[in-house]
This record gives C-alpha cells, sequence and structure tokens, in this order.
C-alpha cells in the first residue's frame, strides 16, 4: 500500500498528493510518469510526476478528477492509501539529465504549461535551477481561481509570466498570446517545453514551428497498462507509431499528429468526463472532448 | 468396457450458454471419468509423451498413480517437474507435445494427458495439498524478473533448491499472461491461477507487485544495492505489432494485448472501473492463441465476431481446443483473406475493414506455405471494432538499461537455451523475452532450465 502522506486541494477542483513510493523515487527524474489505482479492480491512471523527495521517499501528483476513477482518487485523504502505485514509467526528460547538462546550459529554454500541465513543468524548471540553468516559463490558466503553483515557479523560473484567458490575473490571453508578445519585443528562446491540453500544445507548436523554436511536449494519451505492453497510448510522430509509454512521454511538438491523438482520446470518454472537461476548460477547450468538435 | 480407441469424453458448458458468460468452459473430469480415462494409458516403456513434454513430467507414473486413485501420489509426481500443472493442464498445446507423441494417437485418440493433469491439480486444490518448501535454506538471494510463466517456474525451482528468491512484477498482480493475457473462461484467475501462484509463495518465494526492472531499479541495482548474486529475466513479451496499413490509427482498433488487459486483468468484463468497448461487429485479425481469446472475449461481451487469418485453416497456430471451442461458440472464420485497409467514418472511427483474398503458395521459412494476394479480390467488410493479434516485439526496458546483456536483430534478449545464461554474467533470461511471443509451456521450460543453470552457477563459483 502507498500511503498519501500529504493532501492539499490547490483550486476548485485540483488536488496535490505527496505519496510514500519508494521503488518510484529510487531513480524517478522529471518528464517521468506513475501509474495510480485508487482501490482493488480499479482503472490504472497515468500521472505525470511532479515533485519527488528521495529522502522522504514520496512522489507528488496533482490531479483534476474527470471520471469515476479520479474521483475516487480525489476521495483519499492524509494517511490513506493507494491500493498499487507504480513508476518511474516512461522517459525523463531531456532537459534534465546530467549527461546532457554541457548541451542544456547552452539553451534558451521557455516552458509554456497550461492548465493542470504547470504541476509537472515545475520539477523541470526546478532541476533546471538546482543545477544553474535560467528558464522561462509562460504559466497559462482559464482564469485567477484556477491558478496554482505561482509562487513554487517563481522561485524557479528566471522569469515567470502569468497569463489568463479571461484577464483577471497577469497577462489577458494565452500562453501562445504571452509568447507571441515577448518575441515581438525582441526575446529570444531556442527551446520550448509545453504541457498542458492536447489542443493546447497543439496551439504552442503551431506558432514555434513559425518562430523557429525546437518544442519538446509532454503526450498524455489513454494508457492500461503503461509498461510497453497494450499500445493503446499509441500516437502517429513524424508518420511513425510511437508508444508514448515507452518512447514518451516526451516528443518533439512539431512531428506530433496532434489532430489523430485528439480523435483517439474520445475512445473511452464518459459524456460525464466530457461535460466535465468542457467545462472546467472553457475557453481553452476546443477539442478532444469528442463533444463538441473541437476545431475542426 | 467403453471403446479404448476413444477417450473418455469431458463435460462442457453448452456453446449457446458460455457464449455469455466468462465462467469456464470445460468442466473437467470427475475422479471416475479421470481413472477410466488414465486406464487407457499402456504405460509404454519407452513413453514418448516425456519427451514431448518441456518440463519433461513422468507422464505415465502420473497416470498410472491415477489409476490406482491415488491422485496425492499422481500430484507429486507432476510436482516434481511443474509448478503449475493447473495452468498446464488447461492451456499447453498438448496436441503438437505430450499427446502428439501417444502411441494410442495412432489409431484412435490419444490418452487425454493434458485434461489428467487437470484432474490431478485439482483435486490437490480442492484437497489442500500444496508442494513442500525446502527443510533448509542456502542462503544465497536470486531475483525474478516476472511473475509469468517462466518467473513462477524459475523462482519455484530455485526455492525448492533452498534459494533465497524474490520475484519483481511490474503490474498490480502476480500471473503476468496467466492473468492479463489468458481469458477468465480458459484459465479461472482466482480458483487457478491464485491458486498456482500461492502455492509458489508457499515455497518461500517473495513477489514485489508495482516494481518495473528496468525504471523502478535496473538490473545492476538488483545485484549492487540489493544483493541479488543471480537474476533470471522472465519479463515476457512486449509491445503489440500492427500492420502498418492505413486506417490502424483509427478509433476502434485495439491491440489484442489492450483488450485482454482491459477485460482480464481489469475485469472491465464484470464490475472492475477500467472501461472496455463493447462492438456490436468485430473482426479479429490473426489466428493464434491470442486472437482465439480476443475474439470469445469480445463475443462474449456481445458482438458479431469474424476472425480474419490470412492462411487456411491448417495453418492457424492457435490449438485446436480453442479453434474448435471459438467455432461451436458461433465465431466466423474468415480464412485466406488479408486486410489491407481499415475505413473509418469522417469522426475517425472504424466503419469497417478492407481485405484481399489469398491464396497459398511455395512453403516460407516456417515450413508453411506463403499466403499470397490474388490481384482483384479485395472486399470490404462492415465492422465497428478491429482487433490487431499479430504479435509482439520484445520490451525495450530491460535491454535498454542494462549494460552488457546482449540482444539479438530482433531485440530478444540473447540466452543460451540449454541454461538460460545471457552474455552478462550471473544473469540468466527466458520465456518470451528471449524467443518472442510463444507458449506457456516453452516459458515455463526456460525457466526450469535457468533455475538449474543458476544452480549450477553458484556450485561452480565455489
Amino acid at each position: 500500500m502507498y500511503e498519501i502522506v500529504k493532501k492539499e486541494q490547490l483550486a476548485a477542483n485540483i488536488y496535490q498528493m505527496d505519496v510514500k513510493a519508494p521503488m518510484v523515487t529510487h531513480s524517478c527524474l522529471p518528464g517521468q510518469f506513475v501509474i495510480a489505482i485508487a482501490e482493488e479492480d480499479g482503472e490504472r491512471i497515468p500521472l505525470t510526476i511532479c515533485d519527488y523527495d528521495r529522502e522522504a521517499q514520496t512522489v507528488t501528483i496533482v490531479f483534476q478528477p474527470i471520471g469515476a476513477s479520479t474521483e475516487k482518487m480525489a476521495a483519499l485523504n492524509e494517511g490513506d492509501s493507494f491500493h498499487d502505485f507504480v513508476g518511474p514509467l516512461g522517459q525523463p526528460s531531456e532537459l534534465c539529465r546530467e549527461e546532457n547538462l554541457e548541451e542544456t546550459r547552452k539553451k534558451h529554454i521557455v516552458f509554456i504549461s497550461g492548465g493542470v500541465g504547470t504541476a509537472p513543468v515545475y520539477p523541470q524548471v526546478k532541476w533546471l535551477h538546482e543545477h544553474g540553468i535560467d528558464a522561462d516559463v509562460i504559466q497559462g490558466s482559464r482564469s485567477k481561481d484556477l491558478l496554482f503553483y505561482a509562487d513554487k515557479v517563481s522561485q524557479v523560473a528566471k522569469n515567470h509570466y502569468i497569463c489568463t484567458d479571461d484577464g483577471t490575473y497577469g497577462f489577458h490571453g494565452m500562453g501562445t498570446d504571452q509568447l507571441q508578445a515577448l518575441w515581438d519585443e525582441g526575446k529570444r528562446y531556442d527551446w520550448c517545453v509545453a504541457i498542458g491540453p492536447m489542443i493546447m500544445m497543439k496551439f504552442v507548436c503551431k506558432l514555434t514551428e513559425k518562430l523557429g523554436i525546437h518544442t519538446v511536449v509532454s503526450m498524455n494519451p489513454i494508457m492500461v497498462d503503461g509498461t510497453g505492453m497494450c499500445g493503446a497510448c499509441r500516437l502517429l510522430v513524424d508518420g511513425k507509431v510511437k508508444f508514448a509509454c515507452v518512447d514518451g512521454p516526451e516528443f518533439d511538438g512539431h512531428l506530433v499528429d496532434f489532430d489523430k491523438a485528439m480523435e483517439r482520446m474520445q475512445q473511452y470518454k464518459t459524456e460525464e468526463g466530457r461535460k466535465k472537461l468542457e467545462l472546467e476548460e472553457g475557453d481553452t477547450h476546443h477539442g478532444g472532448c469528442g463533444l463538441c468538435g473541437g476545431d475542426k | 468396457m467403453a471403446d479404448m480407441m476413444k477417450r473418455v469424453p469431458i463435460a462442457e458448458q453448452e456453446p449457446a450458454v458460455r457464449a455469455h458468460n466468462f465462467d469456464e468452459v470445460c468442466l473437467g473430469y470427475t475422479e471416475d471419468e479421470a481413472v477410466e480415462e488414465a486406464k487407457r494409458c499402456l504405460n509404454c516403456k519407452n513413453p514418448r509423451c516425456v519427451g514431448g513434454c518441456p518440463v519433461s513430467i513422468n507422464i505415465p507414473a502420473f497416470i498410472h498413480a491415477v489409476t490406482e486413485r491415488d491422485f496425492k501420489r499422481a500430484y507429486e509426481i507432476i510436482s516434481e517437474s511443474s509448478s503449475l500443472p493447473a495452468v498446464c493442464g488447461r492451456v499447453c498445446p498438448q496436441e503438437t507435445q505430450c499427446e502428439g507423441q501417444c502411441i494410442r494417437g495412432i489409431k484412435g485418440d490419444a490418452v487425454a494427458i493434458g485434461k489428467l493433469e487437470r484432474f490431478v491439480a485439482d483435486w490437490a486444490r480442492e484437497n489442500g495439498i500444496h508442494p513442500q518448501p525446502p527443510k533448509e535454506k542456502n542462503g544465497h538471494k536470486v531475483a525474478v524478473i516476472g511473475s509469468g510463466p517462466s518467473g513462477l517456474t524459475c523462482a519455484g525451482d530455485l526455492a525448492k533448491m533452498g534459494y533465497d528468491v524474490t520475484i519483481f512484477e511490474a503490474l498490480q498482480k502476480a500471473g503476468g499472461v496467466l492473468v492479463y493475457g489468458i481469458p477468465e473462461f480458459r484459465l479461472p484467475k482466482d480458483k487457478v491461477v491464485a491458486a498456482e501462484v500461492d502455492n509458489v509463495k508457499g515455497l518461500g518465494v517473495d513477489i514485489e507487485t508495482n516494481v518495473v526492472i528496468g525504471k523502478s531499479l535496473t538490473i545492476d541495482d538488483l545485484m549492487e544495492e540489493y544483493g541479488y548474486e543471480a537474476v533470471f529475466i522472465g519479463s515476457g513479451a512486449g509491445l503489440p505489432r500492427f500492420m502498418g496499413i492505413p486506417g490502424e490509427q483509427s478509433n476502434g482498433v485495439f491491440s489484442a494485448n489492450e483488450v485482454l488487459t482491459r477485460s482480464n486483468l481489469m475485469k472491465a468484463y464484470e464490475d472492475g472501473d477500467t472501461p472496455i468497448v463493447h462492438g456490436k461487429k468485430v473482426v479479429v485479425v490473426g489466428g493464434g492463441n491470442v486472437a482465439m481469446d480476443a475474439a470469445r472475449t469480445a463475443l462474449r461481451l456481445g458482438a458479431e465476431v469474424h476472425i480474419v487469418y490470412r492462411r487456411s485453416e491448417k495453418e492457424l497456430p492457435a490449438r485446436a481446443e480453442e479453434v474448435h471451442h471459438a467455432k461451436e461458440e458461433g465465431i466466423q472464420f474468415d480464412l485466406l483473406q488479408n486486410p489491407v485497409e481499415i475505413l473509418a467514418d469522417d469522426k475517425g472511427w472504424v466503419k469497417g475493414i478492407r481485405v484481399i483474398k489469398m491464396e497459398l503458395g511455395e512453403p516460407d521459412a516456417s515450413g508453411r506455405r506463403r499466403p499470397v494476394p490474388i490481384e482483384g479480390s479485395e472486399y470490404e467488410i462492415a465492422c465497428d471494432t478491429v482487433i490487431m493479434a499479430l504479435g509482439t516485439s520484445p520490451n525495450p526496458l530491460i535491454a535498454s538499461t542494462t549494460k552488457g546483456l546482449d540482444t539479438n536483430q530482433r531485440g530478444c534478449i540473447v540466452a543460451r537455451e540449454e541454461d538460460g545464461e545471457t552474455s552478462k554474467t550471473a544473469v540468466y533470461a527466458g520465456g518470451d523475452a528471449v524467443t518472442g511471443a510463444a507458449t506457456v509451456i516453452l516459458a515455463m521450460g526456460a525457466g526450469k532450465a535457468a533455475a538449474k543453470g543458476i544452480d549450477a552457477y553458484f556450485k561452480n563459483k565455489k
């Protein structure tokens, strides 16, 4: 059993948990993910690692309940346990590897996060900060009351830009608008990491392709085992089938077929989950739920 | 006197009934039926059946014990060679192994060795008889990666020799393919698999679930940090293969592994939280055991099911019994046909599959006649779900994180057949991770050979 050492509610429907999992903290790195199962015979839910403490042997996860299984997770409290918690899975972020340090130092890096995507961006920026590497962060949120992690990100980012779709806090606009604005002011980046809803990553990629910024995205397709067995998480990257769980989850965003990936996300969505997604993501929601017809 | 040329019939659920439930198809022999069938064994002086068994069970001896109604003795004889008899009696391809060698089979039915093995194992379980742990431990620690058939066998054999064995399993339940892959109606999970896993635990083997070797810990971590002196890799098959035809990314195209994992491991077929797609008309591509399992699972979830296979019935690689059962249950076999495209609607969901008819040409490398497309014979089959059961390619997690471990061109771990020895000292391997997708019993044979290899390694080290 994997005990929940700490639980926090970060925003209206966003939860953070620190979970005791020594086999994950033994060697996990930013960019990797875990699979959590709330109770016996529960669904395997993949979640990107949002932080970890090797000494306390805890892994931090952040999630937004959108269906029966994630609701069950949200109902767990401090002192309760996950029935299963396995990882780290997937490849670590290319930026957060000791062997790439020299290369990474030369880069001008910007992170763009959307919604819950801020959580997995944080450990990457933190890792870079701890290794003396600067990175800017553009943090996007639908509205001020859904904003979280702003303080934490500010402590590790070189420049931290917050933007809200409704203008209730910071820059009024989406992450892509903010990036364009910075670019117009003369800011230059050559490496972008975008993590958030697929549709947001797709539009970041459209912009960065135009601006000529290499862009890495963290894909979160449907998964079952997460260890390279079932093939549910397959994506088209540069026209080839890739498995997000073993080849990813990070890929060159300019090579990912987002439209196909978003279409595939609909496969198991419940009516309930679709409605929630639409509600939560509001104006930034342009597809993936299977209800709204997306951007097509 | 019964006809000695014919085997004693075995009770099965009626096809029309079982097509709508996940209960086991075959109900097994009663004691009297088992004894009667056992009496058909000629107790050959030179038993060819034993040579046909990958783990060399002393078949005539255990069958003889059954004729004497000494079922406990029969179980002990089987247990000398096999850690998973209740599993093997159900899933081994007996017709090409032990039963394929049986003298009785020349003029009549081979002795039902598999069904007798199953009977003995079930009898032992129902009567609370378990294999016994060794009296003394030898103090050596061995790690086994994967709790599938090869891992359980290797661990069980090593434990019997006195080794201190821990199995590391990536998933949340022990059993590997026996749990996630083979469906309940063929291999009951709680009754049979969990009981066999408990027997292995009863020998003193520890099983740690939710540990992905190659990710959570590497093999070097196991040996350097955790003090394991030898390692057996039985991590199984890997990534599902797809055909590479247009439309394969459409919604409603699944690998058989995905469908089976959702249904079996996650219990999507009953009360699990994990969703599964309930197709109305399902096409399963492939002709192996996994294809049969996926097809019969889809049928039980309420679909009309077609199996599309590019060769003829004779070449179907599945067990004869599975093909027979699938047909009885109403699954349609569209043979000598091969998909060329999956058709999707404007929302990206499968609406059909275009296939081309095939004919058999000259034998290929596998010795089977090569299927050749017949030009201009393409046609469409309407369906809403396509399940690809085309085998797997090796999982890269261990090979890519273990220095000094050689793999072949296909990505399989290279291991010597007779003892499982790999290119890395004290590391042994067997099962699908070495051979690519094969059978439960071949994996068990490899696990057994590796246990001997590991024991020899320790003895030579002294």
